[in-house]
């Protein structure tokens, strides 16, 4: 698959638009190793893009790169048809792009509603003044934005927990609240950084659901990590696949497991 | 050579002399911070309460004095005793060990893996503790300290380099500030050594370096924070017998501990040359500069300078002179 | 039904977020209004049982000027992670801020003033705040000591801050709310009172309103975790500085009226040294950091403890004063280290843990 600019429609019948992000020849150094060399690839509106890839390949670096925690030295990257200036983190979020961590990111001393009232942070505008007086625009907005964020308690079946402290509550559930947070801002670019990792199979199943409504509901573009080959397979409409901070492979999945250097780069090659 | 010349040469030494003097207190925090991770405010209190004890041992004093002459309307004041200097410095150290031991038992354990902030707080709380405990103790009145050091000015040196020019009148140093920066070099040396060539001194920097990997390889982490403590506290006991022989032992010396965070943020938290070399630049610092420009605008500025100069350096370099660039991981 | 709220359905998300959701509550939380706005008023007018005066400024002054400074600390702490030791600095501010106001414009309301002076002071703390950007933790704790000691050493050595005065202490001039008078030697202590209170319960209520919506939680998530935050978009410096501006503006009309309704009159070295820093730290650990009903308790607990350690110590066992007061350093440290210990979120949790047992009352499951 080409990175043509024409849109297409998949099996499944949705529609898979023009190039939201691209990334072209992106290298990333940290001192004198380099983390990320000479990388392209580019995400389509409304699929569901992975990056794979061995441990160390590059993968989370990438994913700093594309929201700012990490800037590469060479390379640009181009959002919506315009090349993106070198930006802080939270400008980046503010132009519409949401993630979650690997390791998980929540802000601890807060309940889980007011968790997921962060994300809306960016869509609130009321100044300090309003704030301070609240009655009037303040609490319109903020029971406005409350609304928003209960469709998506709804949608994650989190209602009963709406009200707990986060460190209470076990891994998965924390899992769902932080992917909550990103989905509140509803994002034009879903970044996910290993969203199943250390689950068990129900849970990896009901992460999978999520992620493929969010994809198909609201159309959100979504780029993630995982190492569960078997869930990346079947959710991503075309994977990337990295090795030691290179390229080796990109495409649909059933290109990219004919790959011989993905191959290769997974099972090892004999050297003779 | 004008006179103007040796007078900042003088300010100069004098200055570098009050900077070690900073930097025996910052090392107390730096030991404590290396090998805990609490930033340990109550370091200038354990010097007053050090420099309290050894007071009270040496002339004999009956602890809680006061508080139970209030209750009993008893009228105990001495037990008629004098401990000699030596014997007093061991028995105030033997203290120091046993709160050490109490601050440990009673404190830290129950503050493992809580934000270093909270730790922080803590250590004020430490602070105000000792502080009032000490006073009741041992009495809240001004006390001499005689260690048997020299004191007053060195009149050797001032004669011998008076009239190198015009109006200069020689150099004026104190005997016992010269005294403390040897003293000081000893056991900076000392400790460098404990803690680079002694079984002790690995096992202390393998638990600064990451304490459960030190766990995992059976090092007590509990019994090292006790001789953590233990040595911050010789550290206390050294700089308040210094800072107390030459001001007295009050109220205020447990204050040197606010000059000494300047030291560190200049130093940096982790590292010893740091909190000499920064202590020395701030030392020099305040006091050329009280020199230089305090007269114009109206003096006294020692007691902001060490932390403005900080503060702008911080900005600059957040890591401090020495420490470890801080790298976040995502 | 006692305290419950099954059976009280909410139909709107106003209703959820009220801030007491359970009537019993709001029932109590009018009673105190009540007994702090008429009660107390009338007796200290009346003089009820002799000794308004010490009432007024042993208790309740010191009372309602210090959970004012708490609750803006707490904004910057115990909401939004930033430990400032500078506290003592910004109320030093803010009292000679409303000084060089009430001399050089004489026809500007206290109101105004006071407002004016916050405003100075969140400026200040605003400009002390800017290298939270850069340090953080402890660092950030020591760095704000510069502030402490720079601007108390500036008012000391400035002569224009105190109007070349000889003495080098400022004094507050008479002025006047509605023709009563609340500030100057001849006020009366329910005027006073009053006029605190007022302040008190206005500024409560904005901290409440800036700690529930959008701001409030771009602050919880800088303290909670500040890299996470910059992912939701929450800019981490001008949320920092928001919190320093507001909190100084907090600390620094709480020292206007320190100075100016209180004390009357100040040498700053005393009234705003080190050791009110700390004292405003202790009032937020023991009340409940990140809580404004802490803050307030936790200035409640501050000022009564000493004055209630000295009636028994002093005034009933007849014991010296230096010891009751070695006694209190002994006390607020130990206490320190027991909330630090087994409730970091001070007396403000114990009250929410209360209420939770109360709430589920006699069937606790």
């Amino acid at each position: 698959m080409n990175a043509t600019a024409e849109s297409y429609v998949t099996a499944d019948g949705r529609t898979i638009g023009a190039p939201v992000m691209e990334m072209k020849n992106i290298t990333l150094k940290f001192g004198g190793v380099t983390a990320i060399s000479d990388i392209s690839f580019d995400i389509r509106e409304g699929e569901i893009r992975a990056i794979i890839g061995p441990n160390g390949a590059g993968k989370s670096s990438m994913l700093n790169v594309i929201n700012g925690f990490y800037h590469p030295q060479e390379g640009e990257i181009w959002f919506h048809g315009e090349k993106r200036k070198p930006m802080k983190p939270y400008q980046i979020a503010q132009q519409g792009i949401a993630r979650t961590f690997q390791n998980i990111a929540l802000f601890k001393g807060m309940s889980t509603l007011d968790n997921i009232m962060t994300g809306r942070f960016t869509h609130m505008k009321t100044n300090m003044l309003m704030q301070a007086i609240w009655k009037g625009p303040a609490e319109r907005e903020e029971n406005l934005n409350r609304e928003i964020v209960e469709h998506v308690i709804d949608f994650l079946e989190i209602q009963a927990i709406r009200k707990t402290p986060v460190g209470r509550l076990p891994y998965g559930l924390q899992k769902r609240v932080e992917l909550g947070r990103a989905l509140a801002a509803q994002p034009k670019l879903l970044l996910l950084d290993e969203p199943m990792a250390g689950m068990n199979v129900e849970e990896k199943e009901d992460m999978s659901r999520f992620i493929l409504d969010v994809n198909d509901e609201f159309g959100t573009t979504i780029a993630l990590i995982e190492h569960d080959m078997g869930v990346v397979m079947d959710i991503s409409d075309r994977v990337v696949v990295l090795d030691y901070g290179k390229k080796i492979g990109d495409g649909t999945p059933d290109e990219v497991r004919n790959n011989q250097d993905v191959i290769d780069a997974y099972l090892g090659v004999a050297h003779d | 050579m004008p006179a103007t010349f040796f007078y900042t040469i003088e300010v100069i030494a004098n200055g570098l002399m009050t900077g070690v003097m900073y930097s025996l207190v910052a090392l107390g925090f730096v030991l404590i911070f290396k090998a805990s991770g609490v930033f340990n405010y109550a370091q200038g209190v354990m010097a007053l309460f050090a420099a309290l004890t050894l007071v009270g041992i040496q002339t004999g004093q009956v602890p809680f004095a006061h508080l139970i002459n209030t209750i009993f309307g008893t009228h105990y004041d001495k037990f008629g005793w004098q401990v000699p200097t030596l014997v007093a410095i061991l028995l105030a150290l033997g203290v120091m060990i046993l709160f050490a031991y109490l601050v440990e038992r009673l404190i830290l354990k129950h503050l493992v893996n809580q934000d270093p902030i909270i730790l922080f707080m803590a250590t004020i709380g430490l602070a105000y503790f000792m502080e009032g405990f000490g006073d009741l103790m041992w009495g809240s009145d001004i006390k001499k300290l005689d260690v048997g050091l020299p004191q007053g000015g060195n009149l050797w040196l001032e004669g011998a380099t008076a009239g190198w020019a015009e109006g200069f009148y020689g150099f004026y140093l104190d005997n016992l500030d010269m005294w403390a920066t040897a003293i000081a070099v000893v056991l900076v040396a000392s400790l460098m050594f404990f803690s680079n060539y002694t079984k002790t001194g690995r096992a202390l920097r393998a638990v600064a370096d990451d304490n459960q990997a030190a766990l995992s390889v059976g090092i007590s982490l509990r019994t090292i924070w006790v001789i953590v403590w233990s040595l911050a506290g010789f550290v206390a006991l050294v700089a308040g017998i210094m800072w107390g022989a030459k001001s007295g032992v009050q109220f205020s010396l447990s204050l040197i501990a606010l000059k000494a965070l300047p030291v560190l943020m200049l130093g940096g938290f982790t590292s010893i040359p740091g909190a000499i070399v920064g202590g020395m630049i701030i030392g020099v610092g305040e006091k050329l500069f009280e020199f230089s420009v305090g007269p114009y605008i109206g003096g006294a500025t020692e007691n902001w300078f060490a932390y403005v100069l900080a503060l702008l350096f911080l900005v600059f370099r957040p890591q401090g002179l020495f420490g470890e660039k801080i790298i976040e991981r995502v | 039904m006692f305290y419950r709220e099954a059976g009280d359905y909410k139909k709107t998300y106003a209703e959820d977020t009220q801030t007491f959701p359970i009537k019993l509550d709001r029932m109590g939380y009018y009673a105190i209004l009540a007994i702090a706005l008429i009660v107390i008023p009338v007796m200290l007018a009346n003089d009820v049982g002799g000794g308004a005066n010490y009432w007024a400024n042993a208790i309740l002054l010191p009372f309602l000027i210090w959970a004012i400074a708490s609750i803006g600390l707490n904004v910057l702490v115990g909401y939004c992670g930033q430990l400032s030791l500078g506290s003592g600095g910004f109320m030093a501010v803010g009292a000679y801020a409303s000084y060089k106001l009430m001399t050089s414009f004489p026809d500007l309301n206290i109101v105004f003033v006071v407002i004016l002076s916050g405003i100075v002071t969140a400026l200040v703390g605003i400009m002390f705040g800017l290298p939270s950007l850069r340090i953080k933790g402890f660092y950030l704790a020591v760095a704000t000591l510069a502030a402490q000691f720079f601007l108390v050493w500036m008012f000391n050595k400035v002569p224009w801050f105190y109007n070349y005065s000889a003495s080098g202490q400022i004094s507050s001039p008479t002025r006047t709310i509605f023709g009563f008078e609340v500030t100057g030697a001849t006020a009366t202590p329910e005027a006073r009172y009053l006029f605190c209170l007022a302040l008190l319960i206005a500024l409560a209520w904005v901290a409440h309103n800036l700690t529930r919506g959008r701001i409030g939680r771009s602050w919880m998530a800088i303290r909670d975790m500040d890299i996470a935050a910059e992912i939701i978009g929450v800019a981490p410096l001008r949320t920092k500085l928001s919190a320093f501006g507001v909190s100084s503006f907090f600390v620094g009309i709480a020292g206007a009226l320190f100075f100016s309704v209180y004390l009357g009159a100040v040498e700053v070295g005393e009234a705003f040294g080190i050791q009110k820093s700390f004292l405003l730290l202790f009032m937020i650990i023991i009340g409940g950091l990140g809580s404004i009903f802490g803050s307030i308790i936790g200035a409640a607990f501050m000022v009564l403890m000493p004055v209630l350690l000295k009636n028994i110590m002093v005034g009933q066992l007849g014991w010296a004063t230096d010891i009751a007061a070695h006694f209190e350093f002994v006390i607020v440290g130990a206490l320190i280290i027991i909330f630090l210990i087994l409730e970091p979120h001070g007396i403000a949790q114990l009250w929410r843990l209360l209420k939770e047992k109360l709430r589920l009352w006699p069937f606790p499951h």
